[in-house]
């Protein structure tokens, strides 16, 4: 029997973050269309609304520009109450050295936001959590929020069952949306998906409360990014927010000798040094981040969504949540909620992501190495600070960077970018040229004099 | 609803998109209002008025021709601005991805025909008496 979602069908979506509320939202924005009837229920425990791990999903915050862009299209424009900060540049630090690399249209498109309700302690609160507003999405389309955690899970005569309270419900769909910060994993096998969990590392994130006019002044509407030469680290960003600043590493194995060499590093002491005083820490998490898919995200009736399947290596992990949860909606609304649907429909765009990352870990792995060699770090930045500030100039580099760090364009692209004989050529004369004002002595005049600029197209 | 600050803000008639030229781009209206003016030898008539979350410039994206309208700002205004490659990637991958986009050309495309009907009921009226 073809298993489809009917009229007065029930689904069940057990995580009410990015990933379950914008498969809530197209799942009933479609079924609208198709003049089917779904009653959904969203399990989320947290309150979205407090601040502090409490209504936190422990995340850098920021918002891709070409997420920013789709969701525009899909006719959900983020408000002022959730958006703390329109970005539109990035400044890339190196040990001794850095570029400032914008947008070609000198626009904001990226936006800086917090998940929950803020950090820890925080009252102010001026802004709303994106998360919080995605849920509220879904609600105005009929979904219902269910505040209590899933303790069991099940089959019951071929349907999927989920309890919370006292009562175990049957659903014509279920759909794990947990994130990897969650031990839920035991339950999604109890669903029956024969899946080996998502591989991950951990992150560690960290909330400065400096004060609005303080980060205006200082930081603007710019993103730092720290490629150091901190062994274990792979990059860093500090993110501009409305009150605070998101200090974000990431890294194989982020301890507290490698937060502590970060902080001491002079690139960073450089970034912090006109700020006053000590900088107190408000808020800090180690959260886990998914590195390696959950090979098989799907059974019968069961599908699995957003970090706890397959995300985005290192950068837009909602856009991927994005992707996945309309992919999966529009599969269980117009093909089926059967595995062989799924298999069908949803693992193409899941295997996309999925190979494209393996391109993004070949880029993170040339970075690391190029890292650790100073004549090429050299390289990137002369070659970029030359294209940004000379008109017409083609802007390979910047162009490279830009999608490196906004997570803008799908790493095989980048990659390919980076690949071509102008682009090699280019970078080799540029370190090559680099290396040799090093010996003169003329290095740090040289970055001052190309230092800042924007990449065009 | 405070808008987010995302976009370019525009200043009171800047011009956002031209009547003629090529267009590689599309636009989404954050915050504010947009007038939209076709001009036609020296004349230029308002043919619309966008407000936030209205999607232009899309017809150009479309239909590789020049833009059809000049859109201005009015009043301060907000605009995101959507790059066209992008678009047509995300629609690549998911041909849902234009539902909306569709379903506001057919309310334009509606109110056209209401707007035509009403010109030729116009031009009827004026040439029953002298007939």
């Amino acid at each position: 029997m073809a298993l489809k979602l009917q009229d007065g069908s029930r689904v069940g979506v057990v995580g009410g973050g990015p990933a379950g509320s914008l498969f809530s939202y197209f799942l009933l924005t479609l079924a609208q269309r198709m003049d089917v009837r779904l009653q959904v229920d969203i399990y989320e425990p947290r309150d979205f609304t407090r601040p502090g791990p409490g209504g936190c999903n422990m995340c850098g915050g920021i918002v891709s520009e070409s997420l920013i862009q789709a969701l525009a299209v899909e006719g959900i424009t983020l408000p002022g109450r959730v958006v703390q900060r329109g970005l539109d540049s990035y400044v890339l630090h190196t040990d001794d050295n850095e570029v400032r690399i914008e947008t070609p249209l000198h626009e904001m498109r990226i936006a800086a936001i917090h998940r929950g309700g803020g950090p820890q302690g925080e009252r102010r609160r001026r802004w709303g959590g994106l998360d919080g507003y995605l849920l509220g999405l879904a609600q105005e389309l009929g979904a219902r929020v269910v505040r209590s955690r899933v303790r069991d899970a099940g089959r019951e005569k071929e349907r999927p069952t989920l309890q919370a309270d006292a009562a175990r419900q049957a659903y014509d769909l279920v759909v794990g949306a947990t994130g990897v910060n969650s031990s839920r994993w035991r339950l999604l096998e109890q669903l029956g998906l024969r899946s080996r969990p998502p591989r991950t590392t951990k992150a560690f994130i960290t909330e400065i409360d400096l004060g609005e006019e303080l980060i205006s002044r200082h930081f603007g509407t710019s993103i730092h990014l720290f490629l150091l030469s901190v062994p274990g680290l792979d990059c860093a960003a500090v993110i501009p927010k409305g009150e605070f600043l998101t200090v974000c590493l990431l890294g194989e194995r982020i301890d507290e000798t490698l937060v502590q060499r970060f902080f001491d590093s002079a690139a960073v002491q450089r970034c912090f040094a006109a700020l006053p005083g000590p900088q107190a820490q408000a808020c800090r998490c180690k959260p886990n981040i998914n590195v390696r898919e959950a090979e098989r995200p799907y059974a019968d009736r069961v599908v699995l969504i957003g970090d706890c399947g397959a995300t985005r290596l290192y950068k837009d992990g909602i856009g991927a949540a994005y992707r996945a949860a309309k992919c999966a909606a529009r599969t269980a609304v117009l093909e089926g909620v059967s595995a062989a649907a799924f298999a069908r429909h949803y693992m193409p765009l899941y295997r996309s992501i999925v190979r494209d990352n393996r391109y993004g870990s070949v880029m993170f792995g040339s970075l690391h190495w190029i890292k650790r060699m100073g004549p090429l770090v050299g390289g990137v930045l002369q070659m970029a600070g030359k294209e940004q500030t000379r008109p017409g100039a083609a802007r390979d580099m910047s162009i490279v960077l830009w999608d490196t760090f906004t997570g803008s364009a799908p790493y095989r692209d980048i990659v390919l970018r980076a690949l071509r004989p102008r682009f090699i050529r280019r970078f080799a004369w540029e370190t090559l040229t680099s290396m040799r004002s090093r010996e003169r002595g003329a290095a740090v005049k040289e970055s001052s004099d190309h230092g800042i600029g924007t990449i065009g197209s | 609803m405070e808008s987010a600050p995302l976009g370019r803000e525009y200043s009171d008639g800047e011009v956002i998109c031209r009547q003629g030229e090529e267009g590689d781009r599309m636009f989404v209206i954050q915050d504010g209002q947009a007038e939209v003016t076709f001009r036609e030898e020296d004349a230029e008539y308002v043919v619309g008025q966008l407000g936030v979350g209205d999607l232009f410039g899309e017809m150009a994206v479309f239909d590789k021709q020049p833009r059809s309208a000049t859109v201005r700002a009015k009043g301060r205004a907000r605009i995101l601005t959507l790059d066209k490659h992008g678009f047509l990637q995300r629609v690549q991958e998911d041909p849902s991805f234009v539902f909306r986009i569709l379903q506001m050309m057919s309310s334009r495309i509606r109110h056209l025909d209401a707007e035509v009907a009403r010109l030729r009921r116009l031009v009827s009226e004026r040439d029953v008496p002298a007939s």
